[in-house]
């Protein structure tokens, strides 16, 4: 999920709506509790997504310098690219961080693999305004260790003019159709794959056995020839520029997409999505934990999360923020979609170690062309180079030594 | 001796970020999570042959490729003048000065199906022609990204061979592909395996291009390994052991490669 081009989102937003600035009051703000820390010289590492968090450009909140300057804290906030990656760098270790905002099966994972640190809710009083229906979450069952920051669910965007108005989009069904036969993107990312395909079969996107991952393995190399391109970010550049019909994605990109190409639509399949959340968590090597709540507090304050949700364009699971956005944005299908869809909808959970190896190798499977060779091959090849090169060395040193005899 | 001081700093930095690196993969490779020694992931690689050939083809063709466009290239460099010479380098590492990704990334644009060339093509009643997302796309960018490495090898040779042996060959009657055959090639062996090294290398172990431009419905070893990395599981063993075996088979390939260009050392006349 990379928000690069959330930027363009808030460009559109901010030049379609010039009144909407949110600005901190002081009297709204528990100051005894916020100024707790000052000069006291205490720093923070905050690492969240690219484009992720409101930064001051185009008259929005800059939520960093605000809170340094009201608590005294520094921020260090560094940006990463997929929840992999985020894990990969906290498991080789070397880094601290204090705050993090994985999504929600990364924060499972790291909660199973004890990563992660309990979150003493006493020291985030603004916990009161996230949404019930984002608490008590299956990645999170006992809300212990995560502060949900934004969320989104995933649809399909297809481009009006290419494709018959008479098809049913609401389908995942749509994403195998051979009328469009290369026109067809594809997540390049092996999680959300296999849920989309996991739903098509039937299934949860949360498999519980790899019979169920070989009939998505299935249908995914079925899929692979109406396939254009498997992609993630390049998506952008191939929806708005006509370049491809149909597409999975998120819908807060979607949005950044449709402004740009008024011809694309979003449409939610009815057989059920993947409903995905971003949360704010603190790592067990944090090394300053009761300033790390509070910048988790911080965020939570209603004017600091509606501009974050106006600035990166996912929707907010913050109440009290979401009653600060303007009403275009509140009553966006996209953005914030019906019950119906909700209810029907799933968040990824963790999913068992042999699970996760088997689907990574199915999916390597699906990419791989369908070329046999035996397994044999490489243990063969390595032994003939090395014959040969041996073979060529000795070759040298015989003729070598029949020249300097003929001297 | 003073000069065997001076290169401990050498030796240190490579001690610490190649030795030590290479045997933190060769560790990785031969345990499981565990820490607990096994060969299964060095077994597990052999699934993998389909990938690994498919990025070795490739690679193979997009050498050839730029040691054909190179050689020629690098020949008529050498033999202009020095303001003339510079110039001509200079364009050619031009867009090196870019980055790697931005580049390919304008390829993507280049060659989509309502891309520019089909844009210009159809103007002319041609196409649209299927371009990206076909192993071509993938060859052409590896082609394109790594052609001046090759090209920089062969002209630092090319300017060492003497306008003078050339033009003894041609006073002696030879022909010009016996000169090439007979002069040029045995002279230039050594720019020649180094540029081969230099793009193969790179080319086989790549791993954005087949995603950009291949579409990434054809995974290569590269995007293979990647995927181990910060793929769904996170699986570090296997993604050193498919490293490892790589590594070996890029190294035996080397050796092989320099045994040909070592015969004619001996021979070398500059």
């Amino acid at each position: 999920m990379k928000r690069i081009f959330a930027l363009l989102l808030a460009l559109a937003l901010a030049a379609g709506l010039s009144s909407a600035a949110f600005a901190l009051e002081e009297e709204d703000l528990d100051m005894e509790y916020y100024t707790r820390f000052k000069g006291q010289n205490i720093s923070i590492n905050v690492y969240n997504w690219g484009e992720y968090i409101s930064d001051g450009s185009d008259d929005s909140m800059n939520v960093n310098k605000e809170f340094e300057e009201l608590t005294g804290i520094k921020v260090n906030y560094t940006n990463f690219a997929t929840n992999e990656e985020l894990y990969a760098k906290l498991k080789t270790g070397g880094v601290s961080y204090d705050v993090i905002i994985p999504s929600d099966y990364m924060v499972a994972r790291m909660i199973n693999e004890g990563m992660l640190s309990p979150i003493n809710f006493d020291n985030v009083p603004n916990f009161k305004h996230i949404s019930e229906e984002f608490k008590y979450q299956p990645y999170d069952p006992e809300n212990l260790y995560s502060v949900p920051y934004t969320w989104g669910v995933v649809g399909i965007i297809y481009n009006t003019t290419l494709v018959d108005e008479s098809k049913d989009m609401e389908t995942w069904d749509i994403l195998w159709d051979a009328d469009y036969a290369g026109e067809i993107l594809m997540f390049s990312n092996p999680r959300d794959a296999f849920g989309i395909a996991l739903k098509k079969c039937g299934y949860s996107m949360n498999p519980d056995s790899t019979d169920q991952l070989r009939e998505a393995t299935e249908a995914l190399k079925d899929q692979k020839y109406l396939v254009q391109a498997y992609v993630m970010d390049e998506i952008f550049d191939k929806m708005t520029g006509g370049e491809a019909a149909i597409a999975p994605y998120y819908a807060g990109d979607a949005v950044t997409m449709i402004d740009d190409n008024p011809d694309l639509a979003f449409a939610i399949p009815r057989e059920g999505t993947n409903r995905f959340l971003d949360a704010m968590c603190i790592p067990k090597e944090a090394k300053n934990k009761e300033a790390a709540e509070m910048y988790i507090n911080f965020m939570c304050e209603p004017e600091v999360g509606a501009a974050n949700a106006e600035y990166i364009g996912y929707s907010s699971p913050n109440d009290a923020a979401f009653e600060l956005l303007d009403e275009e944005t509140q009553e966006s299908p996209i953005i914030y979609p019906s019950d119906e869809v909700i209810e029907k909808s799933e968040f990824f959970n963790e999913l068992p170690t042999e699970i996760n190896l088997a689907m990574d190798k199915m999916w390597t499977e699906v990419l791989s062309n369908d070329e046999q060779y035996s397994e044999w091959f490489i243990p063969i090849l390595l032994v003939v180079c090395i014959g040969l090169s041996i073979a060529i060395n000795v070759v040298r040193t015989l003729r070598r030594k029949r020249e300097s005899r003929n001297y | 001796m003073k000069s065997r001081y001076s290169a401990y700093p050498y030796v240190i930095w490579m001690v610490i970020f190649t030795v030590v690196p290479l045997l933190l993969v060769a560790a990785f490779a031969i345990t499981d999570s565990s820490g607990a020694y096994t060969l299964e992931n060095i077994s597990a690689v052999g699934e993998y042959t389909p990938v690994l050939m498919r990025s070795i083809w490739l690679a193979a063709i997009a050498t050839v490729l730029c040691l054909v466009i190179a050689y020629p290239l690098a020949y008529i460099l050498s033999r202009k003048t020095g303001s003339q010479q510079r110039t001509m380098l200079m364009l050619v590492m031009l867009p090196t000065w870019m980055n790697f990704l931005l580049r390919t990334y304008a390829w993507m644009t280049l060659l989509e199906k309502n891309g520019i060339i089909n844009r210009l093509l159809g103007f002319i009643g041609l196409g649209p022609f299927e371009m990206i997302n076909t192993q071509g796309a993938v060859v052409l960018g590896m082609v394109y990204d790594y052609l001046p490495f090759m090209i920089l090898p062969l002209y630092s040779i090319m300017t060492k061979i003497d306008n003078s042996v050339i033009e003894a060959a041609q006073d002696l009657g030879a022909s010009t592909p016996q000169i090439l055959r007979r002069v040029l090639i045995p002279l230039s062996m050594p720019g020649i395996t180094t540029g081969i090294t230099m793009v193969f290398v790179p080319a086989v172990s790549t791993f954005i291009i087949s995603r950009m431009l291949g579409g990434g419905g054809n995974l290569l070893i590269g995007d293979l390994i990647e995927l181990q990395f910060l793929g769904n599981a996170y699986n570090p063993n296997l993604g050193a052991a498919i490293a490892l075996v790589l590594m070996v088979l890029i190294l035996l390939c080397m050796s092989i490669t320099n045994q040909f260009d070592g015969e004619d050392k001996e021979d070398m006349i500059i």
